[in-house]
């Protein structure tokens, strides 16, 4: 019963963690249909600027955060000025591969120039450090915050994708762009706000989930794979996919690295392979002819 | 696109072999020059040439077919355990291992072809990353077998034909290497300009239209990868011989992403590109490597940017249409 709802808590916190990631990730390429393999390399620089401003400026959490996230994105900008704008939409996706791929190597290297090669730490404050009590068992307080932000993010996200004007014309530009264009809808600021929104996303996922995936040199490439899996197994664009697919894969995980810890990598993608075998587009996925 | 496949169809009658004719010196030439200025390097070249047949497979899949794929390492390494371990419980030969590797190389491509093919885009390149994946994590797993994280090691071959032992300087390593090369380029250049071959450049260019002129795509596809996986496996069966030890390095993404890398750095749809994109990148890599691993990320992720936006069509295309308007005056008159 003990090892159960560790396992359960374990997962959901993992989970969430691959949800606040990927659903950046999500949104991009149901949107602008590129598969950015970078995603990871812009959570990881959230969360080396998270450490750097939480171990050498001595910053409070929540600043070091909202730094993290602002600064990411401030320097995504002229990646996307630059680079990501050739490669919306149409483009062949063996250079969007590639260029995505350049751009996570660059980002690794720079990253690991300025900040220095080793595993940077993100001290938690003492109101998320420890054990909480909630009746009949104690939890770690940090995967209760996981797991609350994880669902503020996926509720807010509906919110904002469904409810405001916004989300409308992003739902417009995304079903049918040359038609979004023709009623006068800017699907280049559109886009370019979805971008910064995914990036934004990616790194505040980066540094809430570094206590479960730790921020060290290879982060970006580390999971790459991962980020992007979680995306194809929910299907590109969808809020309910991307969090059912983090669920299952973190349940998947999680569960064989308690039970059969030699392998659970092999059935993690043997699950992958079924699962986008038997639905190309995702569990939640459209197709996009 | 259209103009390429054109230039593709011998406009007249010409020598017959002469194309291959030159291929074959081109290479040998290439060799002879390593071999004889680089006598120290031969195993860092032999080592290229068994990189060098994982690209041009590559090149096959993707140039060829249009195929995307992150996972195509693991034909390789599927190829080089098995010749290790092949080789490890007796089986000695070169040219036996050889064959292990060819044959386990074309089975897991049409392995991998069935499962990749069947999908275009992005669940395609998920596939394809997911069945890399899995080869890397059964070869880490399976230890019994693989040596794990180790490893296999003390794979020695026994001598080429009975005569020609490998030595501590790669030599006999080497030339079996660059012959085998030239006989697998001459017959890959065979290959694609057969019509075979020319099918398959439509179903990249435009696979609704092949569709309609009533080409089945799937199987052709699913060929094409088992002769891809045939030509990394004499890679992999070589690299395995060559070093002697077989490591997880051979079946990792990151070997993946280099290979896909080298091809498009040459110039995917050329097999000539993809030479070029092997010898280019590794010694670069060769020449770099000593240097710290980051700088080394970072001149790899400028120079694959630099590509993708100022020649994604790689460094051979220029260059042989360079040489196309030579020769046109010459032939026009």
């Amino acid at each position: 019963m003990r090892l159960v709802f560790s396992i359960l808590t374990d997962a959901l916190a993992y989970g969430m963690v691959l949800f606040i990631i990927s659903i950046g990730l999500s949104i991009m390429m149901g949107l602008m249909r590129v598969v950015n393999l970078a995603h990871g390399a812009f959570a990881m620089i959230g969360g080396y600027l998270a450490s750097y401003a939480l171990r050498d400026l001595g910053m409070h959490y929540s600043v070091a955060i909202l730094i993290a996230v602002v600064g990411t994105i401030l320097v995504s900008i002229p990646f996307e000025i630059l680079l990501y704008r050739r490669i919306y939409r149409n483009s062949d996706p063996l250079m969007q591969v590639l260029m995505t791929i350049g751009i996570t190597f660059l980002i690794i290297g720079v990253v690991n120039f300025v900040f220095g090669p080793t595993l940077k730490s993100i001290p938690l404050p003492p109101l998320l450090n420890g054990p909480l009590d909630i009746g009949f068992r104690s939890l770690p307080t940090h995967r209760l915050f996981v797991i609350a932000c994880g669902l503020v993010t996926a509720l807010s996200l509906w919110l904002l994708i469904e409810k405001t004007e916004f989300g409308i014309k992003l739902r417009a530009a995304v079903d049918h762009s040359n038609m979004a264009d023709a009623l006068g809808i800017r699907t280049e600021v559109i886009y370019a706000a979805t971008f910064a929104l995914a990036i934004g996303l990616g790194a505040f996922g980066g540094v809430v989930g570094a206590e479960i995936l730790p921020i060290e040199p290879f982060y970006a490439l580390r999971y790459m794979v991962t980020f992007l899996v979680v995306v194809s197994v929910g299907g590109a664009g969808s809020i309910v996919g991307a969090l059912s697919a983090s669920m299952l894969l973190g349940l998947a995980d999680t569960t064989g690295k308690y039970l059969a810890p030699e392998f659970g990598e092999f059935f993690f993608y043997l699950a992958v392979i079924g699962i986008v075998f038997v639905f190309p587009h995702g569990l939640f996925g459209k197709s996009h002819a | 696109m259209s103009d390429v496949v054109m230039n593709q169809v011998p406009a007249r009658r010409s020598l017959p072999f002469a194309q291959e004719a030159f291929s074959a010196l081109a290479i040998a030439g290439l060799g002879a020059i390593g071999y004889f200025l680089f006598p120290e390097d031969l195993a860092f070249l032999t080592r290229l040439i068994g990189i060098a047949f994982l690209v041009l497979s590559l090149c096959l899949v993707t140039g060829y077919c249009g195929i995307a794929t992150l996972g195509h390492a693991a034909l390789f390494g599927v190829a080089a355990y098995a010749v290790g371990i092949a080789c490890i419980r007796g089986l000695t030969d070169p040219i036996a291992l050889l064959g292990v590797g060819i044959v386990t190389g074309a089975l897991m491509g049409l392995i991998s072809g069935a499962l990749i093919t069947r999908f275009r885009a992005l669940p395609q390149l998920v596939l394809s990353i997911a069945i890399g994946q899995l080869v890397a994590g059964l070869a880490n797993k399976l230890s019994w077998l693989t040596g794990g994280s180790d490893g296999l090691s003390g794979i020695t071959p026994g001598k080429v034909f009975g005569i020609f032992s490998f030595d501590l300087y790669s030599r006999t390593a080497f030339l079996l290497s660059m012959s085998l090369l030239i006989i697998v380029f001459v017959l890959l250049q065979r290959l694609v300009n057969s019509p075979f071959g020319l099918m398959c450049r439509a179903i990249k260019d435009d696979d609704l239209r092949a569709k309609m002129i009533g080409v089945s795509i799937y199987p052709r596809l699913v060929l094409m990868y088992g002769i891809a996986g045939a030509v990394a496996g004499v890679g992999g069966a070589l690299t395995a011989m060559s070093t002697g030890v077989v490591g997880l390095d051979s079946v990792s993404f990151e070997r993946s992403a280099e290979v896909l890398v080298m091809l498009v750095l040459g110039g995917a749809g050329h097999l000539w590109g993809a030479l070029a994109g092997a010898i280019v990148f590794l010694i670069f890599e060769h020449i770099v490597a000593a240097a710290n691993p980051f700088h080394w990320m970072t001149m790899v992720g400028l120079l694959l940017i630099l590509i993708v936006v100022f020649a994604p069509r790689g460094l051979i295309e220029p260059l042989l249409s360079q040489i196309s308007r030579l020769r046109q005056p010459g032939s026009a008159a």
